[in-house]
């Protein structure tokens, strides 16, 4: 790999942060050119991520170091194709729920906006620098600027349950990252660096007991934030947040930002050959496919809307990590176009749930008998997104399972297409239901009178992402070749030339 | 031998200074404030040039009134005194700017004398790192202790008891370092440190030395209130004028921790202290109990500077278990830590001063939205709290990276389990704060608190300044950790870890 030294990488990381510290200048008497510094940062931010993908698509890496903090770790950026891919992704989608958060926030007339900006932008400037940062002690720092900003973003509401969710979302995530940052340091400590390597760097540094220690460690820590099951419940309480924390930050940036160390581990830490010789990757995936089961059965149990799209996060966010547990190669890119495939239906769906609340001030799936005819481009999108979790074609979701499919088969697990399968068949258990009573069935009481489409900020997000999730799964390396970065991240991670 | 004059300026400026203050403000008053930050200025520059001095050039020595040692007294400056001195000085300066305020709201007619023993303090503390003799380090401590006993004694009602109490303890400990000198005297017939360590090898077996190790390290373990010798410390500190406990707090511990690490490591030998009697591992067990101790403790605080006491008993408790780690990593986590907890406390203290002088409040639970009327300082509020938990990239992070890896190294896995779980416990603690001002549930508004919190009103300019330094120091320090410690702090670990 041809390694560049080049500015971008720390540009597309600070254009946030540096948004932020604008937006707590700004303040909320000038509304507008706050929300200007959110619309520019997010633009900008996106440009300048794109701008490295011919590059990475050549197998070239850009490299930028900013200093040394301790022998042997720099604080450092890489951009590989697996990281570009999930930078692509969060900045992609930024724009997306920034105009959407407009129309939310004022919509709804919520307090204390600036808070809630600055936080978002510092949040994303915690995702991006987890996706470019090149070694463990660099990814531990932004995890942490990413979970200390989200903390506010959830317990914006200032109710009690929001309170009681932030708590519950701060006693997860910290406890987790002392987990996190004990296997860093003994990591360090048993190898003296931490810099990422594709197919890892643990290999003969120590005992097999240890490593698989550390392993669990790791594995304990990061799954935390992806919401592996026992420790994702967080999530559903974290889902008090405004909807756009929802949709950006518990659909992507953050729980994504989980899923993405837990592959950065598997892969560049550990390695496929370390773990099939230790024998974790099935360990794992077997851990993954009693969360990608279990998520689906709670999901249906949800009448909250957003709960229930929250446990099928937990239950996709799953999939990837079984993907990559599988260690196949097909298994491999499967799961990683699934961080981007996801992404997309998502935020589609939480943009709807939000769209429904500021217009009908509901949240349970009971009452929404009738809503798709009064609002019916909202819940046409809907529609859209939650075939694509259930994985029909032609949505982006088909790829990704048609993938993982084949990667199962290349594993020779064939038991784990069962979790595949029990999956597609719960997501569509949960999701249709909703389909079918806002379309179907017929309100009792002229409920929805007067109700009609949200306003253009909030269903054009909407409209668009989706759309974008069909083109996607039509083709895949549609506007900015997702697959093909998906395909050489596999390519580097199996030394496959 | 140097020949600048920077090693005497130090010292000399400030305690002649303490002495001029009382008549000029016997003449002028307000004429007190500007000397004593000139007599800080002149400290801080003269500091900041002998570490430049000894980052070029390596140790230097200074021998006051040209008598050679080990007859005369000598001040050496190596990298860890030379680092310890512009700690010290810096945060002085910092806080003697920020006195102004608070002085003139709580003791106004008492200013003079403040101001005359809040230099006297400063030289005291100067003096005991700077001083390469043993015995002149006693003659600082004492000055530094009774200056420090008369500036508590000015503070509110528990004031003079809480001074008297520690004054008790206080005597006890420097009697203790005393009675330790003069047991070395008695076999070495020298006070001279250098001296000292060269004689010292030859004896280790005399039971003599034995018990001069024991009487400077307890009582040098009074001095910086490590558990169980702390019970001088919550009293002292919560009574205590604001502008004292902001000076006291985050230097006369950290000085103290200096003074063991040269004991331990500059007058007695790594090997003495690690093979010949188990000193290191004692100070390491009581050190982890002082963590646990401090935090847990400080938890069912609800008064926010005896809460910050306690946590400062905690801190004291790190550096110690950096010291008794006894290996390179873990001293050096030590050291930075020394840095780190200086930066840290004093904001701390200094925002919970001026708390207390600008509304009142000391109870935590007044303190519900005290962001809206002083945005700035709660902000650098929450910034010292992060560092406390050890959230990166603030400082706290780095030092416990090191403390962490050295207990690793060490194998020590107790200890590494201290260090998590304390995380866990100051984040509780300190969350806990963060929640009350910037999420009261805005349903139960407390009466008396509502009618204070109206409007913007912030901390004056004086006392905003250097909070905004210190919290700049927290933010930035850390990233520079692996700068610092390649350029100062490895030098400072002695050769033989």
């Amino acid at each position: 790999m041809e390694v560049i030294p080049s500015l971008r990488p720390l540009l597309a990381i600070l254009i946030s942060g540096i948004a932020a510290i604008l937006i707590l200048l700004t303040g909320e008497n000038r509304k507008n050119l706050r929300e200007f510094w959110t619309l520019l940062a997010s633009i900008l931010k996106f440009f300048v991520v794109i701008s490295m993908i011919p590059m990475v698509l050549s197998g070239k890496v850009m490299e930028f170091t900013l200093l040394t903090l301790s022998p042997g770790i720099s604080f450092q950026f890489k951009v590989d194709a697996f990281g570009l891919l999930f930078a692509t992704l969060a900045s992609a989608l930024w724009i997306a729920t920034s105009f959407y958060s407009i129309g939310y926030m004022r919509g709804l007339q919520e307090p204390k906006q600036t808070r809630f900006y600055f936080c978002f932008a510092l949040a994303l400037h915690g995702a991006i620098g987890v996706a470019f940062a090149s070694n463990l002690l660099t990814v531990f720092i932004f995890y942490e600027i990413l979970t200390i900003s989200t903390f506010p973003l959830v317990a914006h509401k200032e109710t009690p349950e929001a309170i009681a969710g932030g708590r519950k979302y701060l006693t997860y995530l910290l406890t987790s990252a002392t987990l996190i940052l004990f296997a860093i340091v003994f990591t360090y400590s048993l190898t003296g660096t931490l810099d990422f390597v594709p197919g890892g760097f643990l290999e003969n540094k120590g005992s097999n007991n240890i490593l698989s220690l550390l392993f669990i460690t790791f594995i304990l820590g990061f799954g935390t934030k992806a919401a592996l099951m026992p420790m994702h419940e967080w999530l559903p309480t974290a889902m008090v947040a405004p909807t756009p924390v929802s949709a950006l930050l518990h659909a992507v940036a953050v729980v994504k930002a989980g899923v993405f160390c837990v592959l950065r581990v598997v892969f560049y830490v550990f390695g496929p050959k370390l773990l099939l010789d230790l024998n974790l990757g099935l360990l794992l995936a077997y851990f993954a496919s009693f969360t990608i089961l279990a998520s689906g059965m709670l999901a249906l149990a949800q009448d909250n809307l957003k709960k229930r799209l929250a446990f099928s996060t937990i239950n996709s966010l799953a999939i990837i990590i079984l993907g990559s547990a599988l260690l196949s190669p097909s298994a491999i890119t499967g799961g990683i176009f699934l961080i981007v495939g996801h992404g997309f239906m998502k935020i589609t769906l939480f943009f709807v749930a939000g769209a429904i609340y500021v217009q009908t001030h509901k949240e349970n799936v009971s009452e929404l008998d009738g809503i798709g005819r009064a609002m019916p481009v909202t819940m046409g999108t809907f529609a859209i997104g939650a075939m694509g979790i259930a994985g029909i074609p032609p949505s982006v979701g088909f790829i990704s399972k048609w993938y993982l499919g084949l990667g199962v088969l290349e594993a020779h697990e064939t038991i784990f297409l069962f979790a595949l399968i029990g999956n597609a068949l719960l997501s569509i258990a949960y999701f249709f239901p909703i389909i079918y009573r806002s379309f179907f069935k017929v309100a009792k009481a002229p409920l929805h009178a007067g109700i009609q489409e949200a306003s253009m900020f909030m269903v054009i997000p909407a409209a668009l992402c989706a759309v974008l999730s069909l083109c996607l799964g039509i083709t895949p390396n549609a506007f900015v070749r997702f697959f093909e970065m998906a395909l050489i991240a596999t390519k580097q991670i199996l030394k496959l030339g | 031998m140097t020949t600048s004059s920077y090693p005497i300026l130090i010292i000399v400026v400030p305690l002649m200074t303490s002495f001029l203050i009382p008549l000029v403000g016997w003449w002028r008053k307000h004429f007190c404030y500007p000397l004593m930050i000139a007599a800080l200025s002149i400290s801080t520059f003269s500091s900041v040039a002998i570490l430049k001095e000894v980052i070029e050039q390596g140790t230097l020595h200074y021998y006051l009134g040209n008598w050679d040692p080990p007859w005369g007294i000598e001040y050496v400056f190596d990298h860890l005194n030379a680092f310890v001195a512009v700690i010290v000085s810096v945060i002085s300066l910092l806080i003697g700017i920020s006195s102004k305020s608070m002085v003139e709201k709580e003791f106004s007619q008492k200013a003079t004398y403040f101001y005359c023993l809040f230099l006297l303090q400063v030289t005291g503390l100067l003096g005991i790192v700077v001083t390469g003799d043993a015995f002149n380090l006693y003659v600082f401590l004492e000055i530094a202790s009774l200056a420090g006993y008369t500036l508590i004694a000015i503070g509110e009602d528990g004031a003079p008891f809480a001074s008297f109490n520690y004054m008790l303890y206080g005597t006890v400990g420097a009697c203790f370092y005393l009675l330790g000198v003069g047991y070395l005297y008695i076999v070495t017939g020298s006070l001279n440190m250098a001296d000292l360590a060269r004689l010292l090898p030859s004896l280790y077996h005399s039971k003599v030395v034995l018990i001069a190790f024991a009487f400077f390290i307890v009582g040098v373990a009074i001095k910086m209130a490590l558990f169980p010798l702390h019970v001088w410390l919550p009293d002292a500190y919560t009574y205590a004028p604001s502008a004292v406990s902001s000076l006291v707090a985050p230097l006369t511990t950290k000085v103290g921790a200096y003074v063991t690490i040269r004991i331990m490591y500059t007058i007695f030998a790594p090997s003495f202290i690690k093979e010949m009697v188990p000193a290191a591992t004692i100070l390491s067990w009581v050190a982890a109990s002082a963590i646990l101790f401090g935090c847990i403790l400080a938890l069912a605080q609800t008064d926010l500077k005896r809460m910050l006491a306690y946590v400062l008993i905690a801190e004291v408790g790190y550096i110690s278990l950096g010291i008794g780690l006894a290996n390179k990593n873990a001293l050096t986590g030590a050291i930075l830590h020394i840095q780190n907890d200086a930066l840290m406390m004093g904001s701390l203290f200094l925002v919970a001063g001026v708390l207390a002088s600008k509304t009142g409040f000391r109870n935590i639970y007044q303190f519900k939205n005290l962001h809206k009327k002083m945005p700035i300082t709660m902000a650098i509020f929450v910034v010292s709290a992060l560092s406390v938990i050890g959230i990166p990239p603030t400082c706290g992070f780095f030092s416990k990276w090191y403390l962490l890896l050295g207990a690793i190294d060490e194998h020590q896995w107790f200890f590494v389990v201290v260090l998590l779980a304390s995380s866990l416990i100051h984040a509780i603690l300190f969350f806990r704060v963060i929640e009350i001002v910037y999420f009261s549930p805005s349903g139960e508004p407390k009466q008396d608190t509502e009618a204070v919190v109206k409007g913007l009103d912030e901390a004056p300019l004086s006392a905003l300044i250097p909070m905004i330094l210190l919290a700049l120091g927290i933010l930035l320090l850390g990233m520079l950790s692996g700068k610092i410690i390649s350029v100062i702090i490895q030098f400072a670990i002695p050769k033989s870890l």
